[in-house]
């Protein structure tokens, strides 16, 4: 299988500490990694590192194109939400769309979604971006029982077709997932 | 990606505020003759100098919208993961504001032109200056925008750092506006091709060391 992620021996320093030393990671298609830690760990920070965000102070970062979905949605406000995603994405954004149940507010400036519709469209975003890697920084935060359900689904197709994710979270996310602790 | 990223600038600043800087223009025009007085000989020879003035104000009204909702919104986090460098967006940044920007301001100096009491020579030598100087006005405008994004009440903090940065850009407009024969607007020109090329520049790593 082929690796879609290598880290090694990667140190991060954040505001003065040490928050990540002699990490090493390795995510190949079609794996699942559950980034667990208590807050303030570097969960966050892991994810941005690995989206290429901050630069490691030691150790080397071989990846994949990536997609990072954090709790800013990238999405312009003023814009209806489907050509907001179609700013992203080269190809057609409808399918993210119907896969995060967001057809009806496809035509509905991003500015006027509820703060879980929200969620659903930067999840939407990143799985319309094509990206091997997906980056979830809490992902489940504000999701419905029916978003949660969508977005595991998401996440179980795209391991599918040879993708691989790295969520942050508090929850156990269904499935079978490498658990990596903080 | 390139050009999206421009098509969105200038949509966000028509659809913005992109009245707001010319209305400001037009409204210390008009103020000018209330100032200096109704004498048609000194206000022509105040008249360009003020317009000058004028514009370099206008250019700071903006500051604000042109990278701080960016990076709040995460679109920059997003640009950089998408392969896009910040030297990059910074450019589109430049060229798209000034597209809003530029052209309004250059129609609003006619009339703006009228009120100061310029005859129709130097007009043109206004607009031809302010045709050379905006994109300046422009690249200082966004650099500035991007080193001030994330703080708070960014507005005097953008003007204390603006100002200093135009006077080349404000001595030779200004002469180059009151004098045709002087060499004033090359030197205009030079000044403001390196401001120009130093924007993006500037903007890209101002964007960096936001991040970290």
């Amino acid at each position: 299988m082929t690796r879609l992620l290598h880290l090694k021996g990667v140190a991060l320093v954040r505001g003065g500490r040490l928050l990540i030393d002699q990490l090493d990671l390795t995510v190949r298609e079609g794996e699942a990694v559950h980034v667990t830690g208590i807050n303030g760990s570097g969960k966050s920070s892991l994810l941005r590192l690995i989206a290429g965000l901050l630069q490691p102070v030691e150790g080397s970062i071989e990846q994949s194109p990536a997609a990072l979905a954090d709790d800013l949605s990238a999405l312009d406000r003023e814009l209806p939400l489907c050509r907001a995603l179609d700013f992203w994405t080269a190809r057609d954004s409808g399918e993210a769309l119907a896969r995060f149940g967001l057809v009806h507010l496809a035509h509905i400036p991003v500015r006027l979604l509820s703060t879980g519709q929200l969620k659903r469209a930067t999840l939407a975003r990143v799985a319309a971006s094509g990206a091997p890697l997906w980056l979830l920084d809490e992902p489940f935060n504000a999701l419905d029982r029916d978003g949660t359900a969508r977005l595991e689904q998401a996440i179980a197709d795209h391991r599918e077709r040879g993708g691989a994710v790295i969520a942050a979270s508090h929850l156990a996310p269904a499935g079978t997932w490498r658990e990596l602790g903080l | 990606m390139i050009r999206l990223l421009i098509v969105r600038e200038v949509r966000r600043g028509l659809r913005g505020s992109a009245w707001l800087p010319v209305a400001f223009f037009l409204l210390v025009a008009t103020i000018v003759p209330f100032a200096v007085g109704p004498d048609t000989q000194l206000l022509s020879q105040v008249g360009g100098g003020a317009l000058w003035v004028a514009a370099l104000t206008a250019a700071l009204l903006p500051i604000e919208r042109l990278v701080d909702p960016d990076r709040a919104d995460g679109v920059l986090d997003q640009l950089a993961i998408a392969g896009v460098s910040e030297e990059l967006v910074g450019g589109a940044k430049i060229l798209g504001h000034w597209l809003a920007f530029g052209p309004l301001l250059l129609l609003a100096a006619v009339p703006a032109s009228v009120l100061v009491g310029l005859d129709w020579a130097a007009l043109v030598r206004c607009l031809a200056a302010l045709a050379v100087g905006t994109p300046a006005l422009a690249s200082l405008s966004v650099a500035v925008a991007a080193l001030t994004a994330g703080l708070t009440r960014t507005g005097a903090l953008a003007g204390l750092l603006l100002m200093p940065l135009a006077v080349p850009l404000l001595i030779f407009g200004a002469a180059a506006t009151r004098d045709g024969e002087s060499s004033a607007l090359k030197l205009e020109a030079a000044v403001a091709l390196l401001t120009v090329a130093g924007g993006p520049f500037v903007t890209g790593a101002a964007v960096r060391a936001a991040r970290s």
